[in-house]
C-alpha cells in the first residue's frame, strides 16, 4: 500500500504545509514532528523557489526566509531523509515546475525514492503538460497529485479519471492565504469527481478554522491547511513547537 | 510540434485555475484571428490611431559615416504612445471587449507597455490595472503618473525583487484571483500559448510592412534584420515576415548588462539555461537548482531573466543569432543616434543600434541593414543623464 492511502484510511485526512528550511533546515524536521504528533496524517513539504506564482503573500515570505537560509533541494531531500528515519507518515512535496525540470526529472524522483517522498504536487504543471513529469515519477513509484480549481468545469472528469495519490482541490479562486468564507460550490465539483474515481479528495486554499475543517469534511475525504500554519511559523521562528502543535490539535479535533 | 510548441519551446505551464480561461483566450484568438470584421476593425485603429504604417527611415547619414551597409530605420518609436507596445495591445483590448471583458491587467517594465495599454484601455472602455514592480515606478514615475492620467490604476509590486518579473508573477496572481471579467494583456512574446503566437502575430506588422517598403525603395531584400530582445516582441515583430526569407539574417540583440561574464546582465540566450517558467519552456537567467536568477540592466524593458519561446527555437535551429550589447554600448549607440541622425531612441532600441554600429562597417556597399527602432527614448533622458554623471529634474 502507498504511504499516502494511510492517510484517508478510516478517517478525515489533515494534510499539513510547511515551506523546507523556514526559518532554517533543523527546525523544519522538528515541526513536522510536531505536526504529526498535534493528528496530521500527510505533510505537505514545499521546496522554495524564488518565483511562487500561486502563492499569497504569507507563503511568498516563507519561500523568501528559506532561500535567504539558503535551503536548496539538496537540503529537502535531507530533511525527507531525516525525517523518515523516525517517522512514517506520508509526505508528499511541492514545488513549482522549475526546480524539478532544472534538477533534472530522473535525478530528482530517483532522489524521492531513495529518501522516501510519497507525492508530489506541481501547481504550474497543470493535466496537459504532467505526461513528461508522470513518465518519469512512476518510475521511482512517486505519486504526482493533480488539482482541480473552481473554474475547472468541463475539466473534472479528465483530470479526475487519471488522478492518483489524492486529488487537491481548490477551494476558491486566486492565490493561497486564509480566507474566511468559501464560495465554491465544492460539493457538486465532489459529486463529479466520485463519479469517475476511488481516489481521495482533499480541499485545500483558504482553510484556517476548525468549524471549516468540519463543514468541508462533509463531502471532502480531507483538507490542506498551509498559510495558517506558514503564519504560525512566521511568527515564532524558531519556537513554533507549542504553537505548531496546539493549532494542529485544535484543528483536527473532529477528524 | 503540439499546439503552441516552438520545438522543445512554448506551452502552458500554468495553475489549473487559469486553464479554463486559457483555453477560452485560445478559441476567441483562432477565430477572430481569420474574422475580417476584426481585422478590419484592429487594421482601422492601427491606421488612425496608431499612426501605421510606420516609416522606414534611409538613414543616410548613419550608412555615410560607417560606411559600409545601408542603414534603415523602421520607426515604430513614432507610433502612437511612442513604442511598438501599441500593436499589440490593440489587438488584444479589441479582443477583450469583443470576448464580453471588461477589465483588463498588464505587467510593465519602463512602462511603455503599460502606458500602452492604459491607452487602448481608455479608448475601448475598458477597466486597467497596471502591475509595476517598486524598483520601477521609482525609476519612472513620470510614465506612473503617464497611466493614471489614462485612468488605469497603478500597483506598485513590492514582492520578489520589484521588477518586471515580480511585475509578471503578481498579474498571473491577479488573473486567477478574477479570471471572469479579466484579460491579462500581456506585453511580449512569452508566457502561456497562445500569448507568444498572438503577440507575434500582432507585431508582425512590423516585418509584413518593412518588407513591402524595402522591396518599394530598393528592390530587393535586407541582407539584415536588427533589433533588441527582452521578452522580444519588437523583435519577433521584425523577424517574422522574414523568417522563410533564408538569406536574410536574423539578430536580436539582448542586454548584457555590465557584461555577459558578470552577474548584472540579462543575456538570457548567452547565460541562460533551459527551464519552465511564466507558462513556458525556454531559456532563463537561473541558478543550478533552478531558482530564476535576478538579472540587471539600464533598459527597465530588457530586465527580463527569459526570453521568449520562439526565439528560443529560432537560436536552436540557427535561423536567428542573438547577441550581448552592455550599458555602456547601448548609452553610446543612444547618443550617437541622436547626434547623426537627429533621432533619440529607446534604451532598449539602441542595444541594437550599438550592435549595428559593430557589424555595418564589416559589410559591403551592396547590403541592406533593416534596425527595428521599437520605442522612442524621451523616458530615458534623465537615467542617460545620470548615466554620464550629470543630474537634472524631469
Amino acid at each position: 500500500m502507498n504511504r499516502i492511502q494511510k492517510a484517508f484510511e478510516n478517517k478525515k485526512a489533515f494534510i499539513a504545509f510547511l515551506t523546507a528550511g523556514d526559518p532554517i533546515k533543523e527546525k523544519t524536521i522538528e515541526y513536522i514532528f510536531e505536526l504529526e504528533k498535534a493528528g496530521a496524517s500527510l505533510i505537505e513539504i514545499g521546496i522554495p523557489f524564488s518565483d511562487p506564482i500561486a502563492e499569497g503573500p504569507v507563503i511568498q515570505d516563507a519561500n523568501i526566509r528559506a532561500l535567504k537560509h539558503h535551503m536548496t533541494t539538496d537540503g529537502v531531500f535531507e530533511i525527507v531523509k531525516a525525517v523518515r528515519e523516525k517517522s512514517d507518515i506520508p509526505l508528499c512535496l511541492m514545488t513549482y515546475l522549475n526546480p524539478v525540470f532544472h534538477y533534472g526529472y530522473d535525478r530528482f524522483f530517483k532522489n524521492c525514492q531513495e529518501v522516501g517522498v510519497d507525492g508530489i504536487i506541481i501547481p504550474d504543471c497543470p493535466y496537459e503538460e504532467s505526461g513528461e513529469v508522470k513518465e518519469v515519477a512512476k518510475n521511482y513509484g512517486v505519486k504526482v497529485i493533480s488539482m482541480i480549481a473552481p473554474t475547472s468545469k468541463e475539466r473534472i472528469k479528465m483530470i479526475a479519471q487519471e488522478a492518483e495519490g489524492f486529488i487537491y482541490l481548490v477551494s476558491s479562486l486566486g492565490v493561497t492565504g486564509v480566507r474566511d468564507e468559501i464560495q465554491t460550490d465544492l460539493s457538486t465539483i465532489i459529486k463529479d469527481i466520485k463519479e469517475v474515481t476511488d481516489v481521495p479528495v482533499a480541499i485545500g486554499f483558504g482553510i484556517h478554522s476548525p468549524e471549516q475543517v468540519q463543514q468541508m469534511n462533509q463531502y471532502a475525504d480531507g483538507t490542506i491547511v498551509g498559510s495558517a500554519i506558514v503564519k504560525i511559523i512566521g511568527e515564532h521562528g524558531e519556537n513554533a513547537h507549542q504553537a505548531l502543535y496546539d493549532y494542529v490539535k485544535d484543528m483536527t479535533q473532529f477528524n | 510540434m503540439g499546439v503552441g510548441r516552438y520545438g522543445q519551446h512554448g506551452g502552458q505551464y500554468i495553475p489549473e485555475t487559469l486553464m479554463s480561461e486559457i483555453h477560452k483566450v485560445e478559441e476567441a484568438y483562432e477565430f477572430y484571428k481569420h474574422d475580417e470584421e476584426f481585422q478590419a476593425e484592429l487594421n482601422k485603429l492601427l491606421v488612425e490611431y496608431a499612426g501605421r504604417p510606420s516609416l522606414l527611415y534611409y538613414a543616410k547619414k548613419m550608412t555615410e559615416d560607417l560606411g559600409g551597409a545601408k542603414v534603415y530605420l523602421k520607426r515604430e518609436d513614432l507610433n502612437h504612445t511612442g513604442s511598438h507596445k501599441i500593436n499589440n495591445v490593440l489587438g488584444q483590448c479589441l479582443m477583450a471587449k469583443k470576448m464580453g471583458k471588461t477589465r483588463v491587467i498588464a505587467e510593465t517594465g519602463a512602462g511603455q507597455h503599460g502606458v500602452a495599454t492604459a491607452t487602448a484601455a481608455a479608448l475601448l472602455d475598458l477597466e486597467c490595472e497596471i502591475f509595476m514592480g517598486k524598483e520601477d515606478t521609482d525609476r519612472q514615475s513620470l510614465n506612473v503618473y503617464r497611466m493614471e492620467l489614462l485612468g488605469a490604476k497603478v500597483h506598485p509590486v513590492t514582492s520578489g525583487s520589484m521588477t518586471l518579473k515580480d511585475a509578471v508573477n503578481e498579474c498571473m496572481r491577479e488573473w486567477t484571483k478574477r479570471v471572469d471579467d479579466t484579460l491579462y494583456v500581456l506585453g511580449s512574446v512569452m508566457g502561456p500559448h497562445p500569448f507568444p503566437m498572438m503577440v507575434r502575430d500582432f507585431q508582425s506588422v512590423i516585418s509584413k510592412e518593412a518588407k513591402e517598403q524595402i522591396l518599394a525603395a530598393e528592390g530587393k531584400l535586407p541582407t539584415a534584420v536588427m533589433a533588441c530582445v527582452g521578452g522580444g516582441s519588437n523583435a519577433m515583430g521584425m523577424f517574422y515576415n522574414f523568417i522563410d526569407d533564408k538569406d536574410v539574417q536574423l539578430i536580436g540583440c539582448e542586454a548584457a548588462g555590465k557584461g555577459v561574464d558578470t552577474a548584472l546582465t540579462a543575456a538570457t540566450m548567452n547565460t541562460g539555461t533551459l527551464g519552465v517558467f511564466h507558462g513556458m519552456k525556454s531559456y532563463f537567467c537561473q541558478d543550478e537548482y533552478g531558482q530564476i536568477a535576478p538579472v540587471y540592466s539600464i533598459s527597465a524593458g530588457l530586465d527580463y531573466p527569459g526570453v521568449g519561446p520562439e526565439h528560443a527555437y529560432l537560436h536552436d535551429i540557427g535561423r536567428a543569432q542573438y547577441v550581448p550589447v552592455t550599458d555602456d554600448e547601448a548609452v553610446s549607440a543612444f547618443e550617437y543616434l541622436a547626434r547623426v541622425e537627429g533621432i533619440i531612441c529607446a534604451i532598449e532600441s539602441a542595444h541594437a543600434v550599438a550592435h549595428a554600429r559593430k557589424i555595418i562597417p564589416t559589410m559591403s556597399k551592396d547590403d541592406i541593414v533593416i534596425i527595428c527602432l521599437s520605442g522612442r527614448g524621451d523616458k530615458d533622458v534623465a537615467a542617460i543623464a545620470k548615466y554620464r554623471g550629470i543630474e537634472i529634474n524631469e
